[in-house]
């Protein structure tokens, strides 16, 4: 998935996109869309104004209205065509992997039969052997395996995955490397993620969001409102002693009717989706990107999310009595065979203490002693010595004396500090104790303040003592923090946070945190979880990294500031569409009205053209803000609104002006009415 | 522009700011069932009276639905009641004139207009209606429908500043308190000042007086049968007369003249309304009168910032009303100082600017103050003759009143249809700081969005849809006694005034014809109640929502930003929907007036 991001111009979305602009002329496909929908029916009708002249205009005049018309509804339909087209493109190079993909199905009397990937049901066994592609999402109810899932994820490093536990989840079109697992399929056809990606960026399962909704109602009332202007005005125009022709009217309709936001609503939720999955999220609704701008409550674990995932010695702090290197010593022995990175990184930080790197081949006659959940500990026999290290209470057990109050002290400071202490000891006496701690991943302290400047509150939640969490909660940077949390709180501390009118977000991947992410707003699923934390999330995030949460908020909060921003620009426009339109219409009975004339446009057709041509070019000008969005930055709301408005409002009262203007001289130079 | 308007102005925006914070929090007490007033020890026993009398529980507040059906049936009564006593009043006592009853249809359309708060009058008060009907008939309405519409403000307001709430107030109790606390104590102290200053307040017949100096005067002339006679072209034959008397009629003015203001009723005792000497004697009585129009509106915004606990948002409402306000009055103003050049043209005085249909008593400034405040509020009583203004002049006053008076507004009316102004600009621009938008808390749902516009396109509709058809019409154009663009103008002034339940008249047009009473009449109905049911469900809406507490990332719907949002969605609605009609009328007579020899 190296070439996530495609060019806004690759030709071969264009070409698609074009030719689809032409089939969404359906007027079925275009009544969810009143705005444009209302266009093409003015389009037909001054097309039959052609056929059937009844205005004094000229046929090249009305033929020109008439086709700016249809580029306007063509022009709107290729902007939801290049959202598709994008958003297709992505899912297809996710889903080419799996199209090709033989499947071994396990039939029930035990016999195994090669199937197509597609034909597979949910609930179906098969068996994937190293070297194979996994053909459908499932999960593995035997065997343990590595699966190399660079595929959608872009991680090279293989994955390792095992039947039970919260690591049975894999995905379809990932390989297996080694080893045989057993997979039922959780996914019927057309219904994996994948499928769900590509169905939300295609019209016919597309659902609109709640705002999308209000908004279209708006815009709809909008249209209902200059209708009646219109057909009112042939009225007024008729006591008034003007014949305003149905051409002249139809152009003014759709100029003030909002068929700039009209045409590109679509294609910026679509786009909100697609920069998700540029971002490798795949979020399962629009809803679900709308909400993420909407979040103001983040819910983030602490390891993984906040803290690298493991822990780090960073110092040895001997016993009194106890030379350094000689704990440093001891404490390498014992964690020589110890490859968690724990153990390696006091292996690592031995060598600064003077040590010489030495491997376990070096001392055949050592016997290690790995890690076990009853003895807490891990160790080396070596020579007649016996040397452990592991939580306090272990090593106190192990060596049958009481612990120093100085090693007391020590580990009180560590704790104090959210470090977490390993004691050393050797035989019965306790060596020292090293300082483990836990790492906060650069560059988060920035973002938690940016986060704050945009009104986001951030809650850390670790099963760490209340000490702990203190500590690396202040060195994060986070706002709250929940200590000693069991997995319930979470869903606790959702509902709690909703009931006071907050909406959250959270990331989890256990099975244990579904319910948690099904009652958060926003519920991130890893892809490296399990099944029912994917399902009961809203978004999956391929590459499982639970970080990434921030950049769902801003994408979210990127989408709704695109749609607000074009929806006031295109309501702007109309200002200068009425001066371009109304003197054109009526400085012919009424010469003294030509002051109103402000742009000097050359004369009342080509200014009514000018202005149709404008209305049809500006939503194509606009098709790569949409699709890229408006950027975001992090200010406080009203910061953001002064920006904007200065921009898109102002921006959209002046712009038409100049616009119109230079048209107008083209449309006078080239003679065309 | 002289000095002395600029003194005038500056005063009455000085009082008019110095009062809004106290009648703000005076009426979060009247509108709180529970509130104290300083008039407790007076009228609370009579509170207690209305209450046992109605069996009224105040303490037990309906949903919306509740509010809207007790207001629905409590004005369909009231409307019933007045159209019975128009069309019975010979019956009824207090008649020393011998009225006769009310014609069917402009019994209708009076009991609607003044039911709708519109007082929109296509009868002469003095020669139509006995001393009853008025004072029963129709200043009962001038108190119900001014606290009917705070009512329905009041519920909004409630709506916003509730959180997960059901209910939204009891209509009735706010009708009893409103009344009882607010408009009829300020109107008895405002009609005693008013008397002070020379208002009439009897029961007397009209009065024969001989004039000072005997004046000739045309009059048709009339044959022993007592027809008029005609020539053989079929004119009338006009003879001059020596006239030596005059009638003055006579009546309980100030108790009417004070409500018709503080209430944003407008309806006049007298044809001429405030520009009678009887209804308006003093400079000072003046400018009393324009500042009661805007007193209640303008404390209703503090109201609002009160009860939603941000007061700036109060304030940025006040701010994009003052705004919306100066404009237009510069603009009128200006216009009617600069009068009309085709005249000065003639050789007629440029320096006193257009007193065409202006009190020399008042003059230019306050003509146009009174003009722009009694369309900007949905009052309607006038000390002018709207139709003589100017183009431009007449334009501020015709899109005041198209724009949904909502520059301060008619009592109540004015502040529920900023609202659903401040709602439609919040939710247009609320997307724009990154989040769905959110009016103080309250995400802004579908619902809401629907019920907004479908009050902004009933007015619309009604505006439009009558005037369109009016103008093309024969029985419209019967009563059109202007033709070109200054007839167009006269008659949207007519359809936009009663839509937007303003009631003052460009005149110009012969109401009083049975087409002209009906359909006046529905578009007064429309205009008020047609618009309340969507407000209602609104703050229905609004007030089950749960509040999102505020942070960094809400929406600011306060401060000079959302101030200047709010007056430029409420101009660019308005003026996207009115301009193409406002062209061919008061535009282009402008330019006709300004460029051409033609003459309307």
């Amino acid at each position: 998935m190296a070439a996530r991001t495609h060019s806004l111009f690759d030709r071969k979305i264009i070409l698609q996109a074009t030719a689809d602009s032409f089939k969404k002329l359906n007027p079925r496909s275009l009544l969810k869309n009143p705005v444009i929908f209302v266009t093409e029916v003015g389009a037909v009708i001054t097309a039959i104004g052609l056929v059937f002249p009844s205005g004094s205009e000229t046929f090249a005049f009305v033929l020109q209205i008439s086709l700016w018309l249809w580029f306007t509804v063509l022009f709107a339909n290729f902007a939801e065509a290049m959202a598709e087209g994008r958003g297709k493109a992505q899912a297809n190079a996710l889903r080419k992997t799996r199209t090709q993909t033989m499947a071994n199905l396990s039939k029930p009397d035990g016999s195994i039969e090669k199937v197509h990937a597609e034909t597979l049901k949910k609930g179906d066994l098969v068996l994937v052997s190293a070297g194979e592609l996994i053909p459908a999402d499932g999960e593995i109810i035997q065997g343990v395996a590595t699966v190399d899932e660079s595929a959608i994820t872009g991680e090279s490093a293989p994955v390792i995955r095992e039947a039970g536990g919260d690591r049975s989840a894999v995905t379809g079109g990932t390989r297996v490397l080694s080893d045989l697992i057993q997979v039922r399929v959780t996914a019927n056809p057309g219904e994996s993620f994948l499928d769900r990606m590509i169905g939300l960026v295609e019209g016919a399962r597309r659902q609109k969001t709640p705002n999308e909704i209000a908004l279209t109602i708006l815009l709809s009332a909008m249209t209902i409102i200059f209708l009646v202007v219109i057909m009112t005005l042939k009225s007024f125009g008729r006591y008034s002693g003007i014949d305003f022709s149905v051409t002249v009217l139809v152009a003014l309709l759709v100029c003030l009717i909002p068929t700039t936001i009209g045409g590109l609503l679509s294609a910026i939720g679509i786009a909100g989706i697609d920069r998700m999955v540029q971002k490798n999220v795949l979020a399962m609704s629009g809803r679900a990107v709308e909400a993420a701008g909407d979040v103001d409550v983040l819910l983030l674990d602490k390891t993984g999310t906040i803290t690298l995932g493991d822990r780090q010695a960073t110092e040895f702090i001997p016993a009194p009595g106890v030379r350094p290197d000689e704990l440093a010593n001891a404490a390498q022995l014992a964690s020589l065979a110890d490859e968690t990175p724990e153990g390696r990184s006091i292996v690592v930080l031995a060598k600064k203490y003077g040590l010489r790197g030495r491997s376990i081949s070096e001392l055949p006659n050592a016997t290690f002693i790995a890690f076990s959940a009853q003895t807490r500990m891990s160790g080396v026999d070596l020579e007649g010595r016996q040397i452990r290290k592991g939580a306090t209470d272990a090593i106190q057990a192990f060596t049958g004396n009481d612990i120093l109050p100085e090693i007391h002290v020590t580990i009180g400071d560590i704790s104090l500090k959210g470090g977490t202490p390993l004691l050393v000891a050797e035989g019965n006496r306790v060596l020292g104790a090293i300082y483990l701690k836990d790492i906060v991943k650069g560059g988060l302290k920035d973002r938690f303040e940016r986060f704050r400047a945009i009104g986001i509150k951030t809650v850390m939640i670790t099963g760490d003592n209340q000490l702990t969490a203190s500590a690396i909660a202040e060195e994060a940077g986070v706002d709250d923090f929940i200590a000693e949390a069991k997995p319930e709180d979470k869903l606790a501390l959702i509902r709690r946070e909703q009931a006071a009118g907050h909406l959250v977000a959270m990331t989890g991947d256990g099975t244990n945190d579904a319910p948690a992410l099904a009652q958060a707003d926003v519920g991130v699923a890893m892809n490296t979880g399990t099944q029912a934390a994917k399902e009961a999330g809203n978004m999956v995030d391929l590459d499982s990294n639970p970080t990434k949460l921030i950049e769902v908020v801003e994408i979210g909060k990127q989408m709704l500031i695109t749609r607000g921003a074009l929806t006031t620009f295109s309501i702007a426009n109309d200002v200068a569409k009425y001066f371009a339109i109304i003197p054109a219409m009526l400085v012919t009975v009424f010469p003294v009205i030509s002051p109103l004339n402000i742009m000097g446009l050359g004369s009342p057709a080509s200014a009514i053209l000018s202005a149709v041509i404008f209305n049809a070019l500006i939503i194509v000008a606009l098709i790569p803000l949409a699709l890229r969005g408006v950027r975001f930055r992090p200010l406080g709301a009203a910061m953001i609104l002064k920006r904007n408005l200065l921009i898109y409002g102002l921006g959209g009262l002046m712009a038409p002006f100049p616009g119109i203007k230079l048209i107008d001289l083209i449309v006078n130079a080239l003679h065309l009415v | 522009m002289d000095l002395f308007g600029l003194i005038q102005l500056i005063l009455f925006i000085t009082i008019l700011v110095a009062l809004t914070k106290p009648v703000g929090l005076y009426l979060v007490r009247v509108l709180d069932a529970e509130g104290r007033t300083f008039l407790d020890p007076v009228l609370r026993p009579v509170e207690r009276l209305f209450y046992r009398l109605f069996g009224i529980n105040p303490g037990k507040e309906q949903d919306w639905k509740g509010y809207t059906v007790s207001m629905l049936c409590f004005s369909l009564v009231g409307l019933l009641f007045t159209y019975a006593i128009l069309r019975l009043q010979h019956l009824l006592p207090l008649n020393p004139q011998g009225f006769k009853s009310v014609n069917a249809d402009l019994a209708f359309n009076t009991a609607a207009s003044f039911t709708t708060n519109t007082n929109w009058q296509n009868y002469g008060g003095e020669s139509t209606l006995s001393y009853f009907s008025q004072m029963v008939g129709l200043t009962l309405h001038n108190f119900a429908s001014a606290a009917v519409g705070i009512g329905v403000a009041a519920a909004l307001v409630r709506g916003i500043a509730g959180n997960s709430a059901k209910t939204i107030g009891n209509f009735w109790a706010d009708l009893v308190r409103i009344n009882l606390y607010l408009l009829v104590p300020i109107s008895f102290v405002f009609a005693l000042f008013l008397v002070s200053q020379g208002m009439i307040q009897n029961f007397k017949g009209y009065e024969k007086t001989a004039l000072v100096e005997p004046a000739p005067a045309e009059t048709p002339m009339k044959d022993a049968a007592g027809e008029e006679v005609r020539d053989e072209k079929g004119n009338t034959v006009m003879e001059t007369k020596e006239v030596k008397t005059q009638i003055i009629p006579q009546g309980p003015v100030a108790s009417q003249a004070a409500i018709k203001t503080l209430g944003t009723n407008g309806g006049g005792f007298f044809n001429a309304n405030a520009a009678h000497p009887y209804e308006n004697p003093t400079p000072l009585s003046n400018f009393l009168q324009i500042l009661s129009i805007f007193l209640i509106p303008s404390g209703l915004t503090y109201y609002l910032g009160r009860m939603v606990k941000k007061q700036q948002h109060g304030w940025a409402v006040w701010s994009a009303m003052a705004i919306l306000f100066l404009v237009t009055l510069l603009v009128c103003w200006w216009a009617e100082s600069a009068g009309n050049p085709r005249l000065h043209a003639l050789g007629v005085d440029s320096t006193s600017g257009n007193m065409e249909g202006k009190e020399v008593r008042f003059g230019i400034f306050n003509s146009a103050l009174f003009a722009t405040v009694t369309t900007a509020a949905s009052c309607g009583a006038v000390n002018a003759m709207h139709d003589s203004f100017t183009p431009l002049g007449g334009l501020m006053l015709l899109f005041n009143i198209q724009l949904g008076e909502v520059v301060f507004g008619g009592v109540g009316s004015g502040l529920y249809g900023m609202l659903i102004f401040v709602i439609l600009a919040v939710f247009l621009t609320g997307l724009m700081v990154g989040r769905t938008p959110e009016y103080l808390g309250k995400k802004i749902d579908s619902y809401d969005v629907k019920v907004s516009v479908l009050a902004l396109l009933i007015s619309i509709f009604s505006i439009l849809g009558f005037s369109a058809w009016a103008i093309v019409s024969k029985w419209g154009l019967a009563g059109l006694n202007n033709s070109g663009p200054h007839g167009l103008s006269e008659m949207l002034y007519a359809y936009s005034s009663a839509t937007g339940n303003n009631g003052s008249a460009f005149a110009g047009l012969t109401g009083n014809t049975a087409w002209y009473n009906i359909t006046l009449g529905l578009a007064m109905l429309l205009g008020r109640f047609l618009v309340i049911v969507p407000v209602m469900a609104l703050a229905g809406n609004l007030s089950g929502k749960r509040m999102v507490p505020s942070s960094a990332g809400s929406f600011p719907a306060w401060g000079p930003i959302f101030t200047l949002v709010l007056v430029g969605t409420v101009l660019i609605i308005g003026a996207l929907t009115f301009l193409p009609a406002l062209a061919l009328g008061p535009i282009v007579e402008y330019f006709l007036m300004m460029k051409s020899g033609l003459l309307y």
